[in-house]
């Protein structure tokens, strides 16, 4: 029994060195991340960005509607008040906090599905990395899109009576399209 | 009972006292009927027919006038052929009715798609999301579609500033009128009022300045939607991210229950009280809070709040660690030859306790009390104030208040809103004394007159019938409501001395309800009284001069003691701190756990809410420090041991205990969490209801007349108005242009 065993521990040897031979022989799988890139499905949820409306004003109203549905607990968000005179999204309310801590961040796109403007969304084009913990939390600035070309950032200076709903119909914006 | 009505709701019997509304008969056995306009402590009004319910009461016979029974003996009961209002109508014997019927459901379906029509619904930025009895009830009872159109919605403005404390979003409004009725019925400040009608109508405001009104805040509490926010919470956080914690208001004796709503705020990267809620407390502030209680906490964050110890080193206060600062003031004060500590009546019960403790353990300390604080009548107004089960809510017909020299509605907010009811809905007799208009004034069966200063002199020699003893002995209760304003503190006990005369020669001692209830300056100046007046203490400080002072809470005076060494426990670099010698960094009330004695006796509990300002301590910890390093073997590791040594030696205080604090009992209508559409966003009461302890009137000597005052020169005391400046106020953005 014992000198049995003894010689099929000793076979493993040479079955090891073959699938080793094989392998060498074989296409690798890895690729050589980041130069190198794998195809990303297109509704891949990878970073989030905060969206604009086309006249650069900001899609999110600070509802914080995406904290409360974050089951990382990921987001914060802090509110403000616009004005005519310095507006950042339609509407009453705009978020002057918006931070995601990408570290608790499970990428399960569920802020996405409670936000009521589609502001923020994951998309497939970027991967949060980072060297500190501090470098992991992302800022309002780090997430939100520049604004489309020829529009101004936020805050913008808009007529009143233009822009006091923060929801859908829009016609300002539905106009410029 | 005798008068108690028999129904059934839905099947289930209910006895209830006559007069009750059907919606609070049902409320009372959890059977929730859906209502906008109606509120437990308003007037019913019926206007959003939210709450139609089948009706019907036993069928009788017109011939026989009998009660119609069927064939099996159960009585038949005639339905009303319509719906009918649970708000305004009140049970009757025999009466059914049913709230989970179809033709019930639709008529709530068809009543919120109605309110809904031009609805904003943008809950998403609304402040009241999240506890929004619109937004409840829609989920709970409402079509979940609606047949008007989307396009034909009504805009309406939704940023009108009715005052600079409250903002109205007229879209949101359903015109329930709750807020209205509060300022009508309750407040008694007619400033708010419907214009317009049918789709146009709306809330405007008719004072100038608008919503000109003490108590502005409560209507946004009690508003069934998110239609009045407050300037000071707008847009400031969802209502679910906020933390709560129970807490009292220290700015007057009422000591109104709080909830202070907190959360973390990342331009200073620490919590901050977002908002100030009632804490619903029938027995003090019911559901309701005045708006300095609820607008002033800003300087709990303050950035001149100070963060460490200062000490003064050649002429200048240099920061420096607790440590040295403990070493030097413990050194000093083993060296003093005389030792006084100054006690200001906003700090905690435990504060004070503990520093009176060391400061009398030397042969040669005494306590003095701020000189705001007036200690020379708070010993009456203990002994021979109101009953252990005083209740406000029970003064009605038969009871005579008498508000001496006192502006309730200035000094006291609450016990305004709550005496004039007594009054007002109750029937109690209303006597004002006093050398100026007050807003009580208006409610008084009989007014008095006298110059100012001279109110011991006037109580002392009035004549008037309505005071007289043999009126005074009639009556079931007898109230006095006094303050100090423009009196000085000999005529200030004097006027206590001959109220207690008074309540004694008419026999109204030893009643619940009968007794003096002092219009204190602060929280705690009973509780800071209580616990120094039985130790050596020499009254107000004066100009006498110690060797070494420590002052505590005690704000900025110019009669402080002059003191060779001086330590000053501040939250701010105060006139009284720029001179001192150690300044120790404080704790205020929402960050530290401890108790209040309202102006009633009643001792409540406040609790942790925020975590501390840089290295601020808090002042109980100081002293003890300070103690261990003289000697003292202390071990206090909480303000609740320290209280149970209070107990054990402030007689009044025995047989207390934080758990013996921290008890609530059920109160009636319920409001908060679950029951918002109900009685408003105000909380619950989760952090005890306190306990008033017991008086002692047992000796009273005769009543002294004070000096006779004869240049206006020797007018003392305070006019004390409740947005009248201090460091506390000041720091309150939004209070900015109320502060006198
Ligand atoms: S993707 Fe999921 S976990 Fe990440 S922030 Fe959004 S809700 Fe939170
Ligand atoms: S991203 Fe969307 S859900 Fe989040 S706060 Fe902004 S608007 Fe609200
Ligand atoms: S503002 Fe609020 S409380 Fe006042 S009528 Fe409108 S909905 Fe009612
Ligand atoms: S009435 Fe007095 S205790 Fe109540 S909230 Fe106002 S100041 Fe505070
Ligand atoms: S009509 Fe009864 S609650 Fe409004």
């Amino acid at each position: 029994m014992a000198e049995a065993s003894a010689i099929s521990k000793l076979m493993r040897i040479p079955v090891g060195f073959a699938t080793v031979l094989k392998t060498l022989l074989k296409k690798p799988v890895t690729v050589q991340y980041p130069d190198e890139q794998r195809p990303m499905s297109a509704r891949f949820r990878g970073r989030h960005h905060l969206k604009r409306y086309e006249n650069g004003l900001e899609r999110c109203i600070g509802c914080a509607l995406c904290a409360a549905a974050c089951p990382a607990d990921a987001i914060y968000v802090e509110a403000s008040e616009n004005t005519n005179e310095q507006r950042f999204s339609p509407g009453e309310r705009y978020s002057k906090t918006y931070e995601i801590n990408m570290l608790r961040c499970i990428f399960c796109g569920y802020c996405e599905d409670a936000c009521p403007t589609n502001a923020i969304v994951l998309e497939p084009i970027e991967f949060p990395t980072g060297y500190t913990r501090e470098g992991m939390i992302y800022t309002k600035q780090m997430l939100l899109e520049v604004p489309p070309t020829g529009t101004p950032a936020t805050p913008q200076v808009t007529q009143p009576g233009t822009f006091d709903r923060p929801i859908i119909p829009f016609p300002a914006i539905d106009s410029s399209v | 009972m005798a008068d108690l009505v028999n129904l059934t709701i839905d099947g289930k019997a209910v006895a209830v006292p006559k007069g009750t509304l059907i919606v609070d008969a049902a409320k009372t056995i959890q059977n929730d009927i859906p209502v906008f306009c109606y509120h437990p402590k308003l007037k019913p009004v019926g206007m959003c027919r939210m709450c139609l319910v089948e009706i019907g009461t036993p069928k009788m016979d017109p011939a026989t006038r009998q009660v119609v029974k069927d064939d099996k003996g159960v009585v038949v009961i005639a339905w009303q052929p319509k719906l009918n209002t649970a708000c305004t109508t009140p049970v009757s014997e025999g009466m059914a009715v049913r709230t989970q019927t179809t033709v019930v459901s639709d008529a709530r379906e068809d009543v919120l798609e109605f309110l809904l029509t031009s609805h904003p619904l943008d809950c998403p930025i609304c402040d009241k999301g999240g506890e929004c009895p619109l937004q409840n009830l829609t989920l709970e009872h409402g079509p979940g579609n609606s047949r008007f159109e989307y396009e034909n919605k009504q805009h309406n403005a939704k940023h009108v500033p009715l005052g600079d404390l409250i903002y109205l979003d007229r879209e949101r409004c359903i015109q329930c009128s709750r807020c209205i009725r509060f300022q009508d019925d309750i407040a008694d400040d007619h400033v708010l009022q419907f214009h317009e009608r049918g789709r146009h109508m709306e809330i405007i405001t008719l004072s100038e300045p608008g919503f000109d009104s003490y108590f502005s805040g409560n209507t946004s509490d009690i508003c069934p939607v998110g239609a009045l926010t407050t300037a000071d919470f707008r847009f400031k956080a969802r209502p679910w991210e906020l933390g709560s914690s129970p807490s009292v208001c220290n700015h007057c004796a009422v000591g109104c229950n709080t909830t202070l709503n907190t959360r973390l705020d990342t331009k200073t990267g620490i919590n901050e009280i977002k908002r100030v809620m009632p804490r619903q407390n029938e027995q003090v502030n019911e559901i309701w809070l005045c708006d300095k209680g609820r607008f002033v906490h800003h300087y709990t964050r303050a950035g001149d709040r100070l963060q460490k110890p200062l000490i003064r080193q050649n002429g200048q206060l240099v920061e420096t660690t607790w440590e040295r600062a403990l070493d030097l003031v413990s050194s000093k004060l083993l060296g003093a030859s005389s030792v006084a500590a100054v006690i200001g009546d906003r700090i905690a019960n435990e504060d004070a306790h503990l520093l009176t403790k060391l400061v009398n353990s030397n042969a040669k300390g005494e306590t003095r009390l701020s000189p705001a604080l007036p200690a020379s009548y708070a010993d009456l107004a203990r002994d021979y104030g109101v009953g252990v089960g005083f209740d406000m809510k029970q003064l009605g017909k038969g009871d005579v208040i008498v508000v001496v020299n006192g502006d309730v509605e200035e000094q006291a907010p609450v016990w305004f809103l709550r005496l004039r009811q007594a009054v007002v809905d109750r029937g109690a007799k209303l006597i004002v004394s006093n050398h100026r208009g007050t807003k009580l004034h208006r409610y008084a069966a009989h007014i008095a007159r006298y110059e100012q200063g001279m109110a011991a002199q006037w109580a002392a020699q009035t004549d008037d019938a309505a005071l007289s003893t043999e009126e005074l002995t009639k009556a079931r209760n007898v109230l006095f409501v006094f303050g100090d304003e423009k009196l000085d503190a000999v005529s200030a006990r004097g006027l206590a001395q001959i109220l207690v005369g008074k309540l004694v020669a008419a026999g109204q001692i030893g009643k619940p309800n009968s007794g003096l209830l002092p219009l204190y300056p602060h929280g705690n100046t009973q509780g800071v009284f209580d616990i120094v007046a039985g130790t050596r203490h020499s009254g107000n400080p004066g100009v006498l001069s110690v060797d070494v002072a420590w002052l505590v809470g005690v704000g900025d005076t110019s009669d402080a003691p002059k003191a060779r060494f001086s330590v000053v426990s501040e939250l701010f670099m105060t006139a009284l701190a720029s001179v001192a010698d150690v300044v120790l960094p404080a704790l205020s009330f929402a960050e530290r756990e401890g108790t209040y004695t309202s102006g009633d006796r009643r001792v409540q509990r406040f609790y942790r809410a925020l975590p501390a300002v840089g290295q601020a301590k808090p002042d109980w910890w100081a002293v003890q420090e300070v103690a261990r390093r003289m000697g003292f073997v202390w071990n206090f590791a909480s303000p609740a041991q320290i209280f149970t040594d209070l107990a054990a030696n402030v007689s009044y205080y025995s047989g207390l205990g934080y758990e013996v604090l921290a008890k609530t009992e059920s109160q009636w209508p319920p409001v908060g969490r679950d029951d918002l559409y109900y009685g408003g966003t105000g909380y619950e009461n989760d952090g005890g209801i306190g306990v008033r302890y017991a008086s002692n009137p047992s000796v009273i000597s005769a009543p002294t007349l004070p000096k006779m005052i004869t240049s206006m020169s020797d007018l003392k005391g305070p006019a004390r108005k409740l947005y009248q400046t201090g460091e506390l106020i000041k720091r309150s953005d939004v209070m900015q242009t109320h502060i006198e």
